[in-house]
């Protein structure tokens, strides 16, 4: 019997002798540090999310009607009729949210271990790219069910465009090939999003990894393992601390794949709308171009970057300015290769200065968060009584939105101007034998 | 034939025009998928004036009627909301409506053709909500000096009741006036400008 797949093997090697090579140089023989921790679970966790959404995503097609006038029923639809539609709809919706918290620890890895710096420039900007993609198929996913918060979001994200001079107000017509978001706007969206991102996703996602393995993992110490010693277990020239990625970190990655399903299975059987937080409740009215929702708020991963939008008020006519903030809250996060000055990678041996202003980074995007929800619209009049909310929040807003932006400006003064104190780097990993 | 020199000049410019030739031919290419995108002739052809009876209409009402998909604020506004409105001026951003938002004929202190008839595209100048009606003249929760107009549910905004936006919040203009003008004393028409009028 093991004849036979050998055969197999070798008849398939003389006739694509590129697979083998590519299978060693990506699994077995691809050497990472052998020093990753938790923290390091996040970028395959990601990938099988991404599984996830594609598989229940070509389900949901299978009974998604894409128009205007059947696109709420057909998930209603899925939801009570078809057997088992509502447990992929809730991986699917499930997954979407999880997607984003594991990309979002995922990116705080690479920013707390430095892995953007040289010689990994390139796997950040590809990791950005596949963000913003994330965050545009995450919006036109939102739309599809055509709810009302559906519509009113889509209005409210399209409408980012309008502000911008001149061409705006024919810009957001061109979005939408109606005059508000209509049937052709729905069916453009459903065809960007189970087709034409996924796929610009697939190619980023195949760059990012073959990036980063052309340069090698970061790792929690921050060291090179390339220029380390030479020789291990499994091969002489290759680093000393560095193991085959399979089977060492396929089994590791196993256990977080574990852990990970408990958590989403939890979510998916016992809360799938996570008390309005993952499916929001004023989606399961159909869409009304006559009436907004109460309150208008995306869905958690969007809160900070929105709540920017709302704290910069209108200057000389334009709205333009608040959307222009959001898109640089984005968009600096592609500069931090060059905004980041310093030689120590890791947070293990940085100054004290990084640490506090990391710190405060994390704060103020869960202090946007709440802004963008909801939430100090709430806590505001709850802890404070009779104050005038619009003072307040604008205040806190506009102190975080201060901060997010000032954590770049500071990392790029404080590693320019030298004032770091950082600690000495070990040689090796810290977990050498 | 296979000694003969190379002529780099040739090649360079047979490599440049091949290139720009297939660049422009991608280009326009591209020109019908990008234009496939623009309203449709059948969205364009909804847009129809809409003729609306005020007969209804109570004092100090609103009245929503859809014109081009859009809402259109039909508002009755009573003396006591009209005699706060120059009271307001200091608290707006273009009280004088100078911003192009109106038609000229309603280029005025209450933004409409009769004082007491208020006609607006309900569209937030910010990112086109629908803000909502707050008719009356007592504090509200956002406003405890609130003297009667529109609130944004979405990011805040507030105008008064001849939809100009107030100092402070996101939406950087007054709201849009339509093109209107009455059939009669009872008879709004949205979508064409009175006679005369441009």
């Amino acid at each position: 019997m093991a004849n036979v797949f050998t055969n197999i093997g070798d008849w398939v090697n003389e006739r694509a002798p590129g697979m083998m090579p590519m299978y060693r140089a990506h699994m077995t023989e691809y050497y990472a540090p052998r020093n990753f921790n938790l923290w390091y679970y996040f970028g395959s966790l990601a990938i099988l999310v991404l599984v996830n959404q594609i598989i229940t995503g070509i389900f949901l097609t299978m009974n998604y009607n894409p128009s205007a006038a059947g696109a709420f029923d057909s998930v209603q639809y899925i939801m009570r009729d078809v057997e088992w539609g509502w447990l992929i709809r809730y991986m699917h919706s499930t997954g979407a949210s999880l997607f984003f918290v594991v990309v979002f620890l995922h990116m705080f890895r690479g920013i707390m271990y430095g892995s953007y710096k040289k010689p990994r420039e390139l796997v950040w900007l590809l990791g950005m790219l596949i963000f913003l993609v994330l965050m545009a198929e995450a919006f036109m996913g939102y739309v599809l069910p055509w709810g009302n918060m559906s519509f009113w979001g889509a209005k409210v994200i399209i409408s980012l465009f309008g502000t911008i001079p001149y061409i705006g107000n024919s810009l957001v017509d061109w979005i939408m090939g109606d005059f508000l978001p209509a049937d052709a706007t729905l069916n453009r969206f459903f065809a960007l999003h189970v087709i034409a991102l996924p796929l610009v996703l697939l190619l980023l996602v195949v760059l990012h990894i073959a990036a980063l393995h052309e340069v090698g993992s970061n790792n929690p110490d921050g060291v090179e393992i390339k220029k380390g010693p030479k020789g291990n277990r499994w091969d002489a020239l290759k680093p000393a601390d560095g193991i085959p990625f399979h089977p060492y970190y396929t089994v590791k990655d196993l256990v977080g794949v574990g852990f990970f399903l408990l958590i989403a299975a939890f979510i998916i059987f016992f809360a799938p709308t996570l008390g309005g937080w993952f499916l929001e409740h004023d989606n399961a009215i159909p869409a009304n171009n006559l009436l907004t929702p109460a309150e208008i708020k995306p869905v958690w991963y969007f809160t900070p970057f929105y709540a920017i939008v709302r704290m910069i008020p209108s200057f000389l006519g334009s709205a333009v300015w608040g959307v222009l903030a959001m898109f640089s809250a984005i968009a600096v996060l592609f500069g931090m290769p060059w905004l980041d000055r310093g030689q120590v990678k890791s947070i293990r041996y940085r100054g004290t200065g990084y640490k506090v202003a990391l710190g405060i980074f994390v704060l103020s995007f869960f202090g946007l968060g709440a802004v963008g929800a909801g939430i100090t619209a709430e806590v505001i009049p709850a802890w404070f009584g009779d104050v005038d909310l619009t003072t307040w929040e604008n205040l806190f807003g506009r102190l975080m939105t201060l901060l997010y932006f000032g954590f770049f400006a500071f990392l790029w003064a404080y590693t320019y101007f030298g004032w770091e104190k950082t600690k000495p780097v070990p040689d090796r990993v810290t977990t050498h034998d | 034939m296979a000694n003969e020199v190379v002529d780099h000049g040739r090649r360079r410019f047979l490599t440049a025009t091949t290139a720009v030739v297939g660049g422009i031919g991608i280009v326009s290419a591209a020109v019908p998928f990008i234009k496939s995108w623009e309203p449709s002739a059948r969205a364009k052809a909804a847009g129809a004036p809409v003729t609306q009876s005020l007969k209804k209409v109570e004092l100090g009402q609103q009245l929503i009627v859809a014109w081009r998909s859009l809402p259109i604020f039909i508002v009755n506004r009573t003396p006591a909301q009209l005699a706060e409105l120059p009271k307001a001026d200091p608290l707006l951003v273009d009280p004088k409506s100078e911003v192009d938002q109106q038609p000229k004929y309603a280029q005025n202190e209450t933004r409409s053709i009769k004082p007491e008839w208020l006609v607006m595209i309900g569209i937030c100048t910010h990112l086109g909500c629908v803000p909502d009606f707050y008719g009356e003249i007592k504090p509200e929760p956002f406003d405890p000096n609130w003297k009667s107009g529109y609130y944004c549910p979405c990011h805040h905004s507030r105008y008064d009741i001849a939809g100009r936006v107030y100092k402070n919040v996101p939406a950087p203009k007054n709201m849009v006036i339509p093109p209107y003008h009455f059939v009669d004393d009872t008879t709004v028409q949205i979508g064409v400008d009175p006679e005369g009028a441009a």
